[in-house]
């Protein structure tokens, strides 16, 4: 039925066109990133002469190895954590079919309605007075506790739709409900958890709020924090700021062109939970 | 296992099968404790603190601070910045959700056809919906300025005259940072919408051109209530995205000139952790608690009208 027409081949030609004037900033960062300060070219033009100089100078000053390292850190430990802690709820939560399983999986939902904002200023000053300001362990706590409501509300999801057979052929075959859980739900459950796997770990190593507060001013940063500093410190170097830009979104832009299609798929998947 | 449960001595049992997994689940009640232990500590608890301050005119530090009633919240909705930043939260709502959604339907579409770059084109377009919001934000300052890419750009095709202060006219910055959201956010929508466009049956499509129904009609009539589940996520999305945008504005214009890029977001940051206005820093969460909240139901009440 579809054979490649001169329609399609318009059509294919506006999609190329819009994606080159919709890549255009992505040029433009790269291009300055690659410019050495004193290049004569115009701002649109490519450069003259391409330098890697930038990217030195940009690792040497600004601290952005240090935000690097952490972001890993923190995003890892997070998305272990969310992914753990979150399929052990939801499992009572969405199977146990008790009053105060349903009551307690309104209550996790009803967090969804509470935007972080809200309880920005609280929090930050019992994360204080516990003395995890400048500490990684606060970060993450932080990121793990407020991702409860979505993650649950995804894995409850899933659950919902997953029959129960597996889980009685074990109970009946006598495994305690714990090892029911461990050794057969929870693997049942890969295709969401690497949706929610996905999904926090690109949110986490892109969130700036919540390390902004926690971690500024300390000489644990993430990458985020340290492309804020960076970029602050150098005022209008963009040549050098571009070049910092471009070294922080290289891990996850590297990651996004290797996995594309699981990452898409985590961003297109859950939301139908 | 399988094997287990095919046999036929097993069927008769279903009921107290059914009992006895009820009970596996419930007898492990305690795995939500950790879950619930971190959700009342980073949610619950300082929600309803965030909600108890908005009553009150603390400035954070100080050991005393005063009771006030809605005091905060009527300042917000007349002081000209808690006006300008609940205007500009409610108006990047509205026009990045209606436009995102157009552009990112009309981008699906380009790359559902059965053109050869369609698989490089959607890795392409998604790109910006993975790198952070704060390098973005920093682009595109750089690509606003007065002399930047932008106007530059403007400059070689002719169209010097609509060159810009983008960023610094205050009556331009609002749409200015729109124009960034929906850069950024739009390969998200063209996502989803092609996670629903592969549930439109070609045979459908194919239905609807034998009838005579033109490309435009068949979109509406035939591809468009067959995505309503697509277009209602998108939605969901970009309106609660929206309503909490913080890292763009940040970046680009601490909510400046003058505090006519304001969000509620970037106020609540100011005032709690520049200003020491606690109290109406904590108002303002409540407020955009309300919005969310209010946004939510609409969304879950047009949700079950589909499905239903």
């Amino acid at each position: 039925m579809y054979r490649y027409t001169w329609r399609t081949a318009i059509l294919e030609a506006v999609m190329i066109l819009t994606a080159l004037i919709f890549l255009f900033p992505i040029y433009v960062l790269f291009s300055l990133a690659f410019k050495a300060p004193g290049d004569p070219s115009s701002l649109i033009a490519p450069p003259a002469q391409p330098t890697f100089a930038n990217f030195i100078d940009a690792w040497n000053q600004g601290g952005l190895g240090g935000g690097l390292v952490n972001s890993f850190i923190v995003t890892s430990i997070t998305v272990v954590l969310v992914v753990i802690i979150s399929a052990a709820a939801a499992y009572p939560l969405s199977r146990a079919g008790a009053r105060w399983s349903n009551v307690a999986y309104f209550g996790f939902l009803a967090g969804l309605l509470l935007p972080a904002q809200l309880g920005l200023l609280p929090l930050y000053q019992t994360i204080r007075d516990l003395g995890l300001l400048g500490s990684l362990a606060g970060v993450i706590l932080v990121n793990v506790g407020g991702s409860m409501p979505f993650s649950i509300l995804l894995y409850a999801g899933f659950l919902r739709a997953l029959p129960t057979e597996f889980e009685e052929a074990a109970a009946i075959d006598g495994a305690s409900p714990f090892r029911t859980f461990w050794s057969v739900v929870f693997p049942l459950m890969r295709p969401i958890t690497g949706t929610l796997a996905v999904l926090t770990a690109v949110a986490t190593w892109n969130d700036f709020l919540t390390p902004l507060l926690y971690l500024s001013g300390s000489d644990q940063q993430t990458i985020t924090v340290a492309v804020y500093g960076f970029v602050g410190q150098f005022g209008a170097q963009w040549n050098l700021i571009f070049a910092g830009i471009v070294i922080s979104i290289l891990p996850i832009l590297i990651t996004y062109f290797l996995m594309q299609r699981s990452i898409i798929q985590g961003f297109a998947g859950g939301l139908k939970g | 296992m399988a094997s287990l449960t095919e046999t036929p001595l097993t069927e008769p049992a279903a009921r107290p099968r059914r009992r006895r997994h009820r009970s596996a689940a419930a007898a492990v009640w305690w795995l939500m404790l950790p879950a619930a232990a971190l959700y009342i500590f980073a949610v619950i608890i300082p929600s309803v603190q965030g909600g108890a301050y908005s009553l009150t005119d603390w400035d954070g530090v100080s050991t005393d601070s005063q009771f006030v009633g809605l005091r905060q919240y009527v300042l917000i909705f007349t002081d000209p910045y808690g006006q300008t930043a609940v205007k500009n939260t409610v108006l990047i709502t509205v026009v990045v959700t209606i436009v995102q959604n157009l552009l990112g339907f009309f981008i699906a579409l380009g790359v559902n056809a059965r053109i050869k770059s369609r698989n490089i084109l959607r890795v392409l377009f998604f790109a910006p919906v993975v790198i952070t919001s704060i390098a973005i934000g920093f682009l595109w300052q750089n690509l606003f300025a007065p002399n930047g890419a932008i106007n530059q750009v403007l400059e070689l095709v002719g169209l010097g005259a609509l060159r810009q202060d983008w960023l610094g006219n205050a009556d331009l910055v609002v749409w200015s940072i729109m124009i960034v959201i929906i850069w950024q956010n739009v390969g998200y929508s063209m996502v989803i919408f092609l996670a629903g466009l592969q549930g439109v049956p070609e045979e459908v499509l194919e239905a609807a051109a034998i009838d005579g129904a033109g490309p435009v009609r068949r979109t509406w009539h035939v591809v468009r209530p067959m995505l309503a589940p697509a277009i209602t996520i998108n939605v969901m999305l970009s309106v609660i995205g929206g309503f909490k945008i913080f890292d763009q504005v940040f970046t680009m214009t601490k909510g400046g000139p003058g505090g006519a890029s304001n969000t509620i977001s970037t106020l609540i940051y100011q005032n709690a952790f520049q200003l020491g206005r606690f109290g109406y820093g904590a108002a303002l969460g409540v407020v955009l608690t309300v919005f969310v909240a209010v946004a939510s139901v609409i969304q879950y009440r047009l949700l079950s009208k589909q499905e239903g």
